[in-house]
């Protein structure tokens, strides 16, 4: 809702001018000649408020962390949808404000609006959170994303422990890959506790919906889901229906454990801060950013909320376990043999898909155990 | 106590049940409001924005008294001040209440993220409800009956309503005004000022239903909060044929079809959710249809009212 406009016409203009520019002055990295005066203007855009308790505060701190920097301004901007505006916003943050480093933070940024907007603007980075940058996409534009899927195993562990009725549920938004390897990841860590555990996953439709999410939340506590945890862009309504109804709740994004202390139980938490100073650092050094980035909990891209007080001491022991485990690297949630909830073969025994997979970035399924549909 | 998950098939009625009392309060303010206003002879499309400036203020209100009824009596007058506003610059000649309404939603969306910043964060006291299901054992059809105030408020007002328009003589000067500029003139009734009032008045049940919203359910103040309950209320008047009663069993239907989604998934039907999620406005159109007439103009409709006319 707080769009800039920018009218057509000057940017147009403008486009001629820098266009120029970007012939002469083009960096090998894709970054803007300023930086050599050692200073820098970093864009974040996100799809929602910048406090919601989930997504997009989780990010916001990171931008917060980078605003700390010497010699880095930060411009931001909220509530920007993923249709033709983010370009407007992008393409405004260039022209007016200089950015040369851009962090759209949504997923739905990056196909096509960044492949778009990326190569009329040379001399500017494009880092875009949670997309897949392959061979072929503009080499200024880049993709990092966690592999939080292990800090909702990790959920799951804890999950797994708690659940007095062995099943459990999940809120999501939309049957996308990241979506359904949380779900899968969920489960599959409440299964290595006790493999009789099933999860109702209910999906509302969008990132946003607090109606539809406390509606969900309900249905499941109605259907005897003890443990509830979510996929959504701001938790806030999740956690504290589910908390109301007398569920344990694991928690997603941020740290939600003020909104329900006693039924908290742990949560897959985004580290940005530690990740956005690093590529700043880089950018500021003249040091090339790698197109594809990814990291997990002992890269630092995710961490988990502190153990609530209602977690049992077996849960405990198991989740530091499994933590340090994942910690060594090479974890896999998903390893033969597994199943889809179709009945398809999802991996064969020995098989196994380590949180690193590629493939897991193209996840179609929900596994065995798993109530739900992804489409 | 029995075995949640045993409960199966039966979540469904139950979840259309609950989904009902639980969704239906924003549905029912608005739609009272609207249909006040309605009978006036305008049309207020800005209460999608007052429902949002409405859960706003109630939940900073609510959080900076402490009392969640503070909270609903501010947004009363949020909406008030926002009727007022939309009623005020339609008794100018020429203006159109549509194209008014529409810069009020905007204007009122706009004003309520502004403000509303500081309050996405903290955590606000809630309004109470109260227990309707204390015969049952089954902690489902506790929680599904855990009637909010607002709603058995709600529901009084509705009724208080049609028997305002039917008996008394603010109900048959907002009629007359609605129906005949003319005929009210000729009763010495002053139609602007009374369509300026009913405005009003119905901006305020926009913004109680707004603090429902943050106060209750959902419970909690976010940009997302409203999802266009507010213009789906003005559709539910039509659809009510301006008639309050109808607009508690619209307010209720709507309610509990936008539960059957989540609840056909919660018991493993889970294909084409999508389509479950177009249940209430398929509903509309549906009923709407239905009850279409090809030789009258539509039944109960205000004769002054722009739309009508």
């Amino acid at each position: 809702m707080k769009k800039i406009l920018v009218s057509p016409f000057s940017r147009r203009s403008f486009l001629k001018t820098t266009g120029a520019l970007v012939a002469t002055t083009a960096m090998p990295f894709g970054m803007r000649s300023a930086l050599a005066a050692g200073k820098l203007t970093v864009g974040f855009v996100y799809v929602g408020a910048k406090d919601d308790y989930g997504y997009n505060q989780a990010h916001a701190e990171g931008a917060a962390a980078v605003k700390a920097m010497e010699g880095v301004t930060v411009i931001e901007e909220e509530n920007v949808a993923e249709s033709v505006d983010v370009i407007n916003t992008m393409e405004s943050m260039i022209n007016f404000d200089g950015a040369a480093l851009l962090f759209p933070t949504s997923f739905g940024y990056y196909d096509p609006y960044v492949k778009e907007t990326a190569p009329k603007y040379a001399d500017v980075r494009f880092q875009h959170c949670g997309g897949l940058w392959k061979e072929g996409d503009p080499s200024n534009a880049g993709s990092y994303f966690g592999y939080i899927g292990m800090g909702q195993y990790l959920n799951g562990v804890v999950a797994g422990h708690m659940t007095k009725s062995k099943k459990i549920g999940f809120v999501a938004a939309k049957p996308i890959p990241q979506v359904l390897n949380n779900i899968n990841s969920f489960l599959l860590g409440a299964r290595s506790v006790d493999p009789e555990i099933t999860c109702q996953v209910i999906f509302t439709g969008n990132w946003s919906l607090p109606v539809k999410e406390a509606e969900a939340t309900n249905a499941l506590a109605d259907q005897g889901a003890d443990v509830i945890t979510c996929h959504v862009d701001g938790p806030k309504v999740v956690v504290e229906t589910a908390a109301a109804r007398g569920c344990y709740v694991c928690g997603y994004h941020v740290d939600q454990s003020t909104l329900a202390p006693e039924k908290y139980l742990t949560g897959a938490e985004w580290n940005w801060p530690s990740v956005y100073t690093d590529f700043v650092k880089k950018a500021l050094a003249g040091e090339p950013i790698d197109n594809f980035v990814r990291g997990g909990l002992t890269e630092g891209f995710i961490k988990m909320s502190p153990l609530g007080p209602s977690v049992t001491e077996a849960a405990a022991k198991q989740f530091e376990a499994v933590k340090a485990e994942i910690m060594k690297g090479g974890f896999a949630a998903i390893k033969g043999p597994l199943k889809d909830n179709k009945g398809n073969v999802v991996a064969t025994a020995g098989q196994a898909f380590p949180e690193t997979d590629i493939a897991l970035e193209s996840m179609d399924y929900l596994v065995e155990g798993v109530i739900g549909s992804t489409n | 106590m029995t075995d949640a998950s045993a409960l199966g098939m039966w979540g469904v009625p139950l979840a259309i049940l609950g989904g009902a009392i639980r969704v239906s309060t924003p549905f029912l303010f608005v739609s009272l409001g609207e249909c006040l206003t309605e009978r006036s002879g305008r049309i207020n499309l800005g209460l999608e924005g007052t429902l949002v400036i409405g859960a706003m203020t109630g939940y900073a209100m609510s959080y900076h008294s402490g009392s969640p009824f503070i909270g609903v009596a501010s947004a009363a007058l949020a909406g008030l001040v926002f009727g007022l506003i939309h009623g005020w610059l339609c008794s100018f000649r020429h203006v159109n209440d549509i194209a008014v309404g529409i810069s009020m939603m905007i204007v009122g969306l706009g004003l309520a993220f502004y403000f509303g910043k500081p309050y996405i964060q903290p955590t606000a006291p809630r309004l109470p409800s109260i227990s309707f299901g204390w015969w049952s054992d089954i902690p489902q059809v506790q929680a599904a009956l855990q009637v909010n105030v607002l709603f058995i408020a709600g529901a009084v007002l509705a009724f208080l309503m049609a028997w305002m328009f039917r008996n008394t003589r603010i109900g048959l000067t907002v009629r007359v005004v609605g129906d005949s500029t003319d005929a009210a003139r000729t009763l010495g009734i002053r139609p602007t000022r009374v369509r300026v009032l009913a405005t009003a008045v119905g901006g305020a049940f926009a913004g109680v239903g707004g603090s429902y919203l943050s106060l209750y359910y959902p419970g909690s103040w976010s940009e997302g909060i409203a999802s266009g309950q507010g213009l789906m209320a003005v559709a539910l008047v039509i659809f009510a044929r301006w008639n309050p009663i109808n607009c508690f069993w619209a307010a209720l239907l709507f309610g509990g079809a936008g539960a059957i989604g989540p609840a056909l998934q919660s018991v493993g039907i889970t294909q084409g959710y999508y389509l479950f999620y177009a249940a209430p406005y398929v509903l509309t159109l549906g009923i709407l249809v239905a009850t279409s007439s090809t030789e009258r103009a539509m039944t109960g409709a205000p004769g002054e009212m722009s739309i009508t006319k």
